[in-house]
């Protein structure tokens, strides 16, 4: 019993990360119908902006809770700013092109991402100060740090923030609205251009609070680190629903269930084929994602 | 064209083809092949039947495939451990062993055949699901499946697992390189040029209106999927028995189906001609920046992203479009028929 | 379906045909003379390497441990009355394909007398074909799957190949800590840790010990919590864990996290400055070595000074093992007194050279025979230190 419930609790952390990230996805794809390949690679930025903000605060030696929030809203603006500009600069010209343009594009600007993080912060992982002490809570054979529960805590008040944001806000209206059809939001006098470049700002702004936690937890960081995380927190929107918040918390929280499933049981050694399995899965029964609505296809 | 005259040309390009890949092997007289040029003439031949294969389902069916790796993996790890399994059975079928040329022959064949079949069923594996999936959603899943493929090759120590398939015994050559390239144009361009090609334009243009003019569209993705996929498939036999080029799942993941895409996208996504150009740019390139390389280590690939990126920008119909190459471009400007409507 | 038409090549297909052999016409060169090495100018030896790609960190780490090697020999004058050493380096992009590439570039444009490479096992034995095709020695500073150096006589190696290390671990473990019960965490992307991981099955079971089905991770996951838990509900004695520093840290860490207090070990790859990232989780971990920083020895500590200076952090063992290689190579060079393939080739199989990774004596399969030492890790005042165990020595 001690292990199952062991890990359930890894598989909810796991599936936290997967959330967090998926949420940006999954907003931006529900505007803009584009996949964010460089979704992920937003993400690393995000642990590589903690890193030099933390380590200019010499937070190593003297770590706070109070610095630590700040340090991550720092990564969070950094990456807003780097969303918008990756959205103006490489996807609004492709606009209204054809998808597989813009999603070639998306490649494009995530190998962009990964290669120059290379060149720039070099290939080899750096190690994430320790900005908040790790603690570990007992409760009879079951382990969880301190991080992983904040990691949790974290994904689930985004998750309401989000929504609240998309469903009671005005800009949120606007951010559906332009989710249903662009050129009629345009005409009805909302401003796509800033309402897209919000929605952006947003998701990187999310992908980078998940980097910085990640990198809490699990101090290594280097500039491929976005790849598989990014690719599976799309497959967790997926999973959910794609452009359904709710749904792609679910999603995350499943994706990393069933991951840690998997390594418990002799096949463990295919966890990472876990998670595609699961979309296609999902795709052949219900595309729409278990939360998402299946709309009909307009000709 | 009539039969005799069809073999009259296949004939023909036999020879000229054994003719060559004499002179790689050999030399003539005081003359022979620079060896590391040869090598990348043979990764040509190898990456254009890839690219051209994926143009099938990219670029003429207009379905949206990033899993083009996977095919090949499957394809060339079948066709790999025929030969290291039952060759030497094999051979001895043709009264030869693997290094007499009958026997290598026939066993390349045979591999060949091998490797095409389980890529060309690994097709149907996927095209199947493809017809309930459109655009996007499509790309995912094979991409998804190329991913599959990669984690489950990882976990089979009989062909070598993260080592590599290093036990391939090199049969490949410039002859059978080419020879499958020119047969993979040849096959690809008739079938661009036949019903089944108009009906593959038909779904690229809008498949619900093709369904609705009676086309089956079901029945002409699958087949698209299969032979490209075998075609791949064929590829992947091929680059996996060449000298010093073992099998990796490692490098047959998601990162090489998008360079195979990117082949297809300089060039032109839907022109034949402009995958054999993408593919020959995009394989001398990395080789011909080796000395930039040297002098900004890592640069080299992120130039390459930003080409991708500029590309899609600019330029996104690639180099040639949708056309191919013909005598038309020798015209003198001005008399050129406009070509896809309107004046370019 | 409808009869199609054959269609041959058209006129774009002539086009393209006449370019192709244009293409071959412009390759042909002379073919090269039967005469034996060029007897002046500068020495050009080869490199390959991950630079960019997964592998990058490795590639760049042994890139730096040739060039300190290449600058401290030019520096003394070079080799052969005063050739200086020119070092060619190509990047793999960490693909076995480009590997071949590159190396078929080295040795038959560049006509370096040696390459030096690689790290990844799959990759030395993509290119290690190509080096004994033309007869060019090629020594691998980290490569260790057995394989290797069986692909011809002029494949070397300086360092331990996996049968070798699993033995010692599996000896140590079994007969210094009297584990009967082991369970394996291996990385199934890296090649070195499958074959550790095998070696280290074979031989404690060999002794009598049981070992644990492996369980598997991937190169760059962060979360093992799964698979530990599960190893943990099997109660092993210990824990090898066969992979790289970099999950090696986060291994420690997270197994400490769930309470897991056995001891951990590890081979050479755990040896590498991101190691720090497992901080006290590391203690009671014991790992197989060659190198060692601390090691008082003038030869290491001369080489970790020099190191620091240069590149501004510690060396790890794929940077010692890389500047090794070079040593080994100079030295063969200046016995034999010639830059000539075949000539070199027998000067490395008697190669007897002190290195900072240990003795560098090549035996009669290409490999060295040079003892390991098992060293308890430790983590004091936020550094790591390797404290020497034990020596065990090959049979």
């Amino acid at each position: 019993m001690d292990t199952f419930l062991q890990q359930l609790i890894n598989g909810l952390s796991l599936g936290a990360i997967y959330a967090l990230v998926a949420l940006g996805y999954t907003m931006v794809y529900g505007v803009l119908r584009l996949i964010n390949f460089a979704h992920g690679d937003v993400y690393m930025l995000g642990a590589f902006a903690g890193y030099f903000i933390a380590n200019a605060l010499k937070l190593d030696a003297n770590p706070s809770v109070l610095w630590a929030i700040l340090v991550t809203m720092g990564a969070m603006a950094v990456c807003a700013v780097v969303g918008i500009l990756i959205e103006r600069l490489a996807y609004r010209p492709v606009r209204h092109h054809s998808r597989l343009t813009s999603l070639i594009t998306a490649i494009g600007v995530s190998l962009l991402l990964e290669y120059g993080g290379q060149v720039v912060f070099g290939a080899t992982p750096r190690f994430f100060p320790q900005m908040v002490r790790s603690e570990i809570y007992s409760l009879g054979g079951v382990q969880i740090t301190n991080q992983s529960l904040l990691i949790i805590v974290v994904s689930v008040v985004m998750m309401f923030g989000l929504h609240f944001i998309v469903h009671r806000t005005k800009i949120g209206k606007a951010m559906r609205a332009t989710s249903f059809n662009l050129s009629v939001a345009t005409l009805m006098g909302i401003n796509t251009d800033f309402v897209i470049a919000f929605t952006f700002a947003l998701g990187s702004a999310l992908a980078a609070a998940a980097g910085v936690l990640v990198a809490l937890a699990i101090p290594r960081i280097d500039p491929l680190m976005g790849l598989m995380t990014g690719l599976k927190a799309f497959v967790a929107a997926v999973l959910g629903g794609i452009g359904n918040i709710p749904g792609a918390m679910l999603g995350g929280m499943l994706i990393g269930l069933m991951e840690t499933g998997l390594g418990a049981t002799a096949y463990s050694t295919y966890r990472d084929a876990v998670a595609f399995g699961v979309l296609i899965l999902i795709l052949l029964v219900r595309p729409a994602g278990i939360l998402g609505t299946a709309g009909p296809e307009k000709v | 064209m009539s039969a005799a005259r069809k073999l009259f040309v296949v004939i023909v390009t036999t020879a000229i083809l054994l003719g060559l890949n004499w002179i790689f092997e050999y030399g003539v007289g005081d003359f022979q092949v620079n060896p590391y040029y040869a090598r990348i003439i043979n990764l040509i031949g190898i990456n254009i039947t890839l690219a051209v294969s994926l143009n099938l389902i990219n670029g003429l069916a207009g379905q949206f495939s990033i899993g083009h790796a996977g095919f090949m993996a499957v394809g060339g790890y079948t066709a790999t451990y025929v030969t290291v399994y039952f060759g030497r059975q094999l051979a001895a079928l043709a009264g030869s062993t693997l290094a007499g040329a009958a026997g290598a022959s026939l066993v390349m064949v045979l591999s060949l055949i091998a490797g095409a079949l389980a890529a060309a069923l690994a097709g149907l594996v996927v095209g199947i699901p493809s017809l309930r999936l459109k655009g996007d959603y499509l790309a995912i899943v094979t991409l998804g499946f190329g991913e599959i493929i990669r984690v489950v090759i990882l976990n089979i120590p009989s062909v070598g697992g993260a080592t590599g398939f290093t036990d391939a015994i090199p049969i490949t050559n410039f002859f059978w390189i080419f020879a499958m390239a020119i047969m993979t144009i040849v096959i690809v361009r008739n079938i661009a040029v036949s019903t089944f090609g108009r009906a593959l334009t038909a779904v690229r243009a809008d498949e619900i209106a093709a369904e609705a003019m009676g086309v089956d569209t079901t029945r002409y993705k699958v087949l698209a999927f299969v032979i490209s996929a075998g075609l791949a498939g064929v590829a992947g036999g091929l680059s996996g028995q060449l000298f010093a080029n073992p099998l990796n799942p490692q490098n047959l993941n998601f990162v090489k189906s998008i360079e195979v895409i990117v082949m297809i996208v300089l060039g032109g996504i839907g022109s034949i001609t402009g995958a054999v150009f993408g593919a020959t740019t995009l394989t001398i390139l990395p080789e011909a920046l080796r000395t930039f390389d040297q002098q900004f280590p890592g640069l080299r690939m992120v130039l390459y992203a930003l080409l991708l990126i500029l590309l899609m920008i600019f330029r996104p119909q690639g180099l040639f479009g949708r056309r191919e190459l013909g005598w038309s471009w020798l015209r003198l400007p001005g008399r050129r028929p406009a070509i896809d409507g309107g004046v370019r | 379906m409808q009869h199609m038409k054959f269609v041959a090549f058209g006129r774009g297909g002539l086009v393209l045909a006449s370019a192709f052999l244009l293409l071959i016409t412009v390759a042909c060169e002379r073919k090269p003379g039967t005469g034996g090495a060029e007897t002046t100018g500068d020495i050009v030896v080869g490199m390959y390497g991950s630079l960019t790609g997964d592998g990058a960190s490795f590639g760049q780490s042994s890139r730096e441990g040739t060039e300190l090697a290449v600058e401290e020999i030019n520096g003394a004058g070079g080799l052969l009355g005063g050739r200086k050493i020119k070092l060619l380096v190509e990047d793999d992009q960490s693909k076995p394909e480009e590997a071949s590439n590159a190396v078929t570039k080295l040795v038959t444009q560049n006509k370096v007398v040696a390459v030096l490479g690689e790290v990844a096992s799959r990759r030395s034995l993509a290119a290690a074909p190509v080096c004994q095709k033309y007869m060019v020695p090629m020594i691998s500073p980290s490569s260790t799957n057995e394989r290797v150096t069986q692909v011809g006589d002029y494949i070397f190696r300086v360092c331990f190949i996996d049968p070798f290390q699993g033995e010692v671990l599996a000896k140590f473990a079994y007969n210094d800590l009297k584990a009967r019960k082991v369970a394996i965490l291996k990385d199934i992307q890296q090649d070195y840790s499958v074959g550790l991981t095998d070696s280290v099955m074979k031989h404690f079971t060999a002794l009598g010990g049981q070992v644990l089905d492996p369980v598997s991770y991937s190169t760059g996951d962060s979360d093992f919590k799964a698979v530990l838990t599960q190893v943990r509900s099997q109660k092993p004695d210990a824990v090898f864990v066969t992979g790289y520093y970099p999950e090696a840290a986060i291994i420690a860490r997270q197994a400490r996290e769930l309470g897991m207090k056995m001891p951990l070990l590890g081979g050479d790859g755990w040896v590498g400055d991101a190691l720090k990232n497992g901080r006290e989780a590391l203690n009671n971990s014991f790992i197989s070595n060659h190198y060692s920083g601390d090691n008082p020895d003038p030869v290491v500590q001369n080489f970790v000074t020099a190191y620091r200076a240069k590149f501004s952090r510690e060396p790890d063992a794929i940077a010692a093992l890389a500047y090794d290689a070079v040593k080994v190579l100079a030295d063969a060079i200046t016995r034999t007194n010639s830059t000539d393939g075949p000539k070199l080739r027998d000067a490395l199989s008697h190669a007897d050279v002190p290195g900072v990774t240990g003795r560098l004596k090549i035996n009669a399969l290409r490999n060295v025979d040079k003892p390991a030492v098992i060293q308890e890790v430790t983590f004091v005042n936020g550094e790591v230190k390797f404290v020497y165990k034990t020596t065990i020595n090959p049979n």
